[in-house]
């Protein structure tokens, strides 16, 4: 019994060895999930980003047809990448909005001009109140939002064409 | 050595890739509040709060963007008279208890408050025939 007893600490540094190997090779998890999954959107009114073109507002988004909400911004490189994902998703039918994080409206039609336009309307969020707001860590960022108005689904990072059938499957889910 | 000055010239014009917008940076990202108190109080939140960029750090620490934007909001709010805890939980309802750097005794943490204990009784069990033996002496 003794002798077995001095092997106990060996036994716990084994054991402490293996969860940080485990530590050590499992890929890091960078992407932050957003709480407000199931939760309704936070109230918001957003100025238009761009003279001309309609500004966003929770208001809208509740009013009975369900919508992505597509977070980005013209000095966010990943964000070139899915607009022609997102111009997909419109010919398909879904409306798209934006929010501009930190943006300048000449930086943004440089951008839109440049990499396309696939938004109904861009909401400012100058100050990344909204983004903030709904849980949302980082651009780009690609929510679902149900004609209630409820988070239902949320798309971190650029959108390839491999995302494509999940956002259309949670667009679908969030219309029923 | 004759690469050195065309070494040296590469590091100067590579520019950092940065993942930055191009407005200042807000209000109170690197501003204190003019109330003591109230910053003692900021600061305090932001020190357990973690940066969701940069994510060893606290926002306190931070230089990303995104971490000057939440100081900013934390410090407006503590000035409009709101309580850093409820500030901490409006966060927490955001991202998670994965946001705040004081985790709350519940299922998933109960390991992290117990395993000192556990370990402190483990260590006496494997001591007590040490003591028992001096006592003899």
């Amino acid at each position: 019994m003794k002798r077995l007893v001095l092997w106990v600490p060996l036994g716990a540094f084994i054991v402490f060895l293996a969860v940080v190997a485990a530590g050590l090779y499992t890929p890091r998890q960078e992407a932050v999930p957003s709480a407000m999954i199931g939760q309704p959107l936070p109230d918001f009114t957003l100025a238009p980003a761009i003279a001309g073109r309609p500004g966003l507002s929770s208001t809208e988004l509740r009013m009975g047809r369900a919508h992505l909400v597509n977070i980005f911004a013209s000095w966010c490189i990943p964000c070139r990448t899915e607009a022609a994902q997102l111009a997909e998703l419109t010919r398909r039918g879904i409306p798209v909005d934006g929010i501009a994080v930190r943006d300048r409206p000449e930086d943004l039609s440089a951008f839109l001009a440049t990499y396309g336009d696939p938004f109904r309307a861009i909401g400012a969020d100058v100050d990344r109140r909204v983004q903030l707001d709904i849980g949302s860590a980082g651009v780009p960022e690609t929510f679902v939002i149900d004609g209630r108005g409820i988070i239902r689904h949320q798309h971190i990072g650029a959108i390839t064409d491999g995302d494509l059938p999940a956002i259309v499957a949670a667009y679908q889910e969030a219309s029923r | 050595m004759r690469g050195a000055p065309l070494f040296a010239l590469t590091l100067v014009l590579a520019a950092p890739a940065l993942a930055d917008s191009l407005l200042p940076p807000a209000r109170y990202a690197n501003v204190q509040l003019a109330d003591p108190r109230q910053e003692r109080q900021a600061k305090a939140l932001m020190e357990t709060i973690r940066c969701l960029v940069c994510q060893g750090q606290s926002i306190a620490d931070s230089n990303a963007e995104m971490a000057g934007d939440m100081r900013s909001l934390i410090c407006e709010r503590i000035q409009a008279g709101e309580s850093p805890e409820s500030i901490r939980a409006w966060l927490v309802s955001r991202y998670g208890e994965w946001v705040t750097y004081t985790p709350e005794l519940e299922p998933a943490t109960w390991p992290l408050w117990a395993a000192p204990l556990l370990l402190l009784a483990g260590g006496l069990f494997l001591a007590r025939g040490r003591f028992r033996r001096r006592r003899k002496v």
